[in-house]
């Protein structure tokens, strides 16, 4: 067995004599360690489960063509000196020479996957019942990898090819239908189709499910009139948070309108945003509070430990060996805290997940704490346990010991 | 001519230096103590007495002149320097005992080893033991000093102030706190050590009965040596 230095035996035992004040303020690191891992985790996996909600059912970035120059028109009330800019309506266009650009999409650095899209508006008729609906041409192996559509049919099977169709579980309902049943859709270019529906989906959103309609590329071009066209490409990037920069990126470098989630849900982002940093400023300030904490019950204990100082001075202890006694007794204080208050952070994670649930009564997150989340609450509790003890320790290491000693 | 443990030179010390209330507390001593000697240091409440031991026990630092522990000069030592030649050559024994009230009267005891060692293994814990058991106290090894009577803490002390062999043994009022039984056990166990190990003994006292019984009598008054001889002679001359 390898002997504890003289330095921490020291620092236990002053510890140990002064056990009410340390149990106070481990209880009080354990408390600030806590509500970090707690606040910490929660936020976290809200937000992740926020944004693959958002992300389930859109592409990190679409791929769009170039949107029409607006035009001036002339004031006709006017002598003409005045114009007027006017957006143009967007009609339904194709990106140009698709095929060609697209494998620079596809082949772009932090990007995962692609998927062309035709899609536009249609409506879909059962009977007397007519529905608006957008209608989506796809490829399905390639579009899987955007949207996980695949795991999200509740009947039927994730099958488009020739006729055969996928609707939401609310248009399935609005019109009568089920698997197997037919469907007739049309459009404002004129366009007429009998399909048949192979599968249908929950895709979590009640306004998707009702107007989604997913046919091949092949039927979607027919209906709306774009033969061998393509309105959209969707892409998926390895890191969401990278989409903005390859977004922007590809834009340049194409010439078309490349818009990336963020963009279309800044709104969110910066609502998210908002709480990471209020957050961060909680963080603070528990850190601050701890370091504080432990600071003043050392501080007391270098004044109640004078004598003791001085004698093990006077014994031959160097000013550097009761340095260290105080500041390890800081960073165990930071550590006994931190572990503790992991542990009961993720007792909190636990008993609250357990009261907060979704409408269906699944747990709105899961309770587990990412061991990085963990081992930065320890870390950080050391170091503050450290720095907090350092103005304590040099106090204790600069004590004279003639003085502590003479007034026994 | 016999081992010198101890010279002072010029020895002097003043306190708040450099504001209205600056006093000199020590006027120039000159001293040295020979290998083997058992010092008694006396002399009226203010004269000094601590703040000598202090200075000679590398505590405090003089403002002027030199103090030589075992031939070294120790004013010219930085504070490491020091802080090693007092773990290693001096040995207190204090007033107050001054144990470590968290540990017990065998880690008390092999304190100043661990110190030295930086932790503790089985040649420091047998040699606390055996050191406890020449002050008698072998029965008491895991007690913690609260547990101890008064007498019994100050040999404690003395056991922990001989655990290096020290060639010097520094004792302010190490009985001050002791009923006469208890003040007379502790004076023989030190003499005793001073017989048996040749350990050079200075020793503060009030104590006109144990100061007779030491060998020399240094007599300190206003900060000055007012008397330095065998005992016997500074007394009557009173
Ligand atoms: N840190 C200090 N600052 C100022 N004056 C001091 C200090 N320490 C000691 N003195 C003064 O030095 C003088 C000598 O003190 P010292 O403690 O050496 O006396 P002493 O002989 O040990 O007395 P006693 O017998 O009462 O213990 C006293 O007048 C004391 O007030
Ligand atoms: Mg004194």
């Amino acid at each position: 067995m390898i002997a504890a230095p003289i330095e921490w035996v020291i620092a236990l035992r002053f510890m140990r004599e002064g056990r009410m004040q340390s149990a106070l303020i481990i209880t009080g690191v354990t408390v600030g360690v806590a509500v970090i891992v707690f606040l910490t985790t929660l936020i976290d996996t809200l937000q992740t489960s926020l944004i693959d909600r958002v992300l389930g059912s859109q592409a990190h970035i679409v791929v769009r063509p170039p949107e029409e120059i607006a035009r001036r028109v002339p004031t006709t009330a006017g002598s003409g000196v005045t114009a007027r800019v006017e957006p143009r309506a967007q009609r339904l266009r194709s990106i140009d020479q698709w095929e060609n650009l697209y494998p620079q999409f596809s082949g772009a650095s932090g990007v995962t996957a692609a998927s062309p899209l035709v899609s536009g508006p249609g409506f879909a008729a059962r009977g007397s019942a007519s529905k608006s609906v957008v209608l989506m041409g796809i490829d399905p192996d390639r579009y899987r990898r955007i949207v996980k559509l695949d795991t999200d049919i509740v009947a039927g099977a994730y099958r488009v090819g020739g006729t055969d169709a996928l609707i939401g579980i609310e248009l399935a309902a609005d019109l009568g239908i089920g698997v197997g049943d037919k469907l007739r859709v049309t459009t404002a270019e004129g366009g007429e189709d009998v399909l048949t529906v192979a599968g249908i989906f929950d895709v979590g959103s009640r306004d998707l499910n009702r107007r989604w309609v997913f046919v091949t590329l092949r039927v979607a071009q027919t209906l709306l009139n774009l033969p061998g066209g393509v309105t959209s490409i969707d892409l998926v990037v390895e890191r969401i948070f990278d989409a903005q920069g390859i977004a922007e990126r590809l834009q340049a470098q194409t010439g078309l309108k490349v818009e990336s989630w963020m963009q279309t849900n800044a709104q969110l982002l910066a609502a998210l945003r908002n709480q990471t940093i209020s957050n961060s400023l909680i963080r603070t300030f528990v850190v601050m509070i701890v370091a504080l904490g432990i600071s003043s019950v050392l501080v007391v204990s270098v004044v109640q430990k004078q004598k003791e100082i001085g004698i093990l001075r006077a014994m031959g202890a160097s000013r550097q060996r009761i340095m260290v006694v105080f500041l390890l007794q800081g960073a165990t204080f930071g550590l006994a805290g931190s572990v503790a208050g992991a542990g009961l952070g993720t007792v909190l994670l636990h008993v609250f997940s357990t009261i907060y649930r979704n409408a269906d009564g699944t747990p709105i997150f899961s309770p587990e704490v990412s061991p990085r989340v963990m081992a930065v609450a320890c870390v950080t509790a050391i170091v503050v346990g450290l720095v907090a003890a350092a103005v304590p320790a040099r106090r204790a290491a600069s004590l004279d010991p003639a003085t502590a000693i003479r007034h026994g | 001519m016999a081992e010198t443990v101890l010279r002072l030179h010029g020895v002097r010390k003043s306190y708040n230096i450099g504001t209205p209330v600056e006093v000199e507390v020590l006027h120039g001593i000159d001293l040295s103590l020979e290998r083997g000697e058992f010092v008694a240091l006396i002399g009226p409440s203010g004269s000094g007495k601590s703040t000598m031991l202090n200075l000679v026990g590398l505590l405090e630092r003089p403002t002027a002149g030199s103090v030589e522990i075992a031939g070294q000069d120790a004013t010219a030592l930085d504070e490491d320097a020091v802080t090693r030649l007092r773990g290693r050559s001096i040995g207190f024994v204090f007033q107050f005992h001054h144990l470590i009230p968290a540990f017990t009267a065998a880690e008390n005891v092999a304190m100043p080893l661990m110190l030295e060692r930086g932790h503790s293994d089985a040649a420091i814990r047998a040699r606390a033991l055996e050191l406890l058991d020449r002050v008698g106290l072998a029965a008491h090894a895991h007690k913690v000093p609260g547990q101890l009577s008064g007498g019994q803490q100050q040999r404690v002390a003395i056991a922990r102030a001989l655990s290096f062999d020290p060639p010097l043994l520094l004792a302010d009022e190490p009985t001050g706190n002791l009923d006469t039984a208890s003040a007379d056990e502790a004076f023989a166990l030190m003499r005793e050590f001073n017989r048996r190990a040749g350990i050079t003994f200075l020793l503060v006292t009030h104590d006109p009965r144990l100061a007779q019984r030491c060998d020399r009598i240094i007599e300190l008054l206003d900060g000055s040596v007012l008397r330095d001889a065998p005992s016997g002679t500074a007394l009557e001359a009173r």
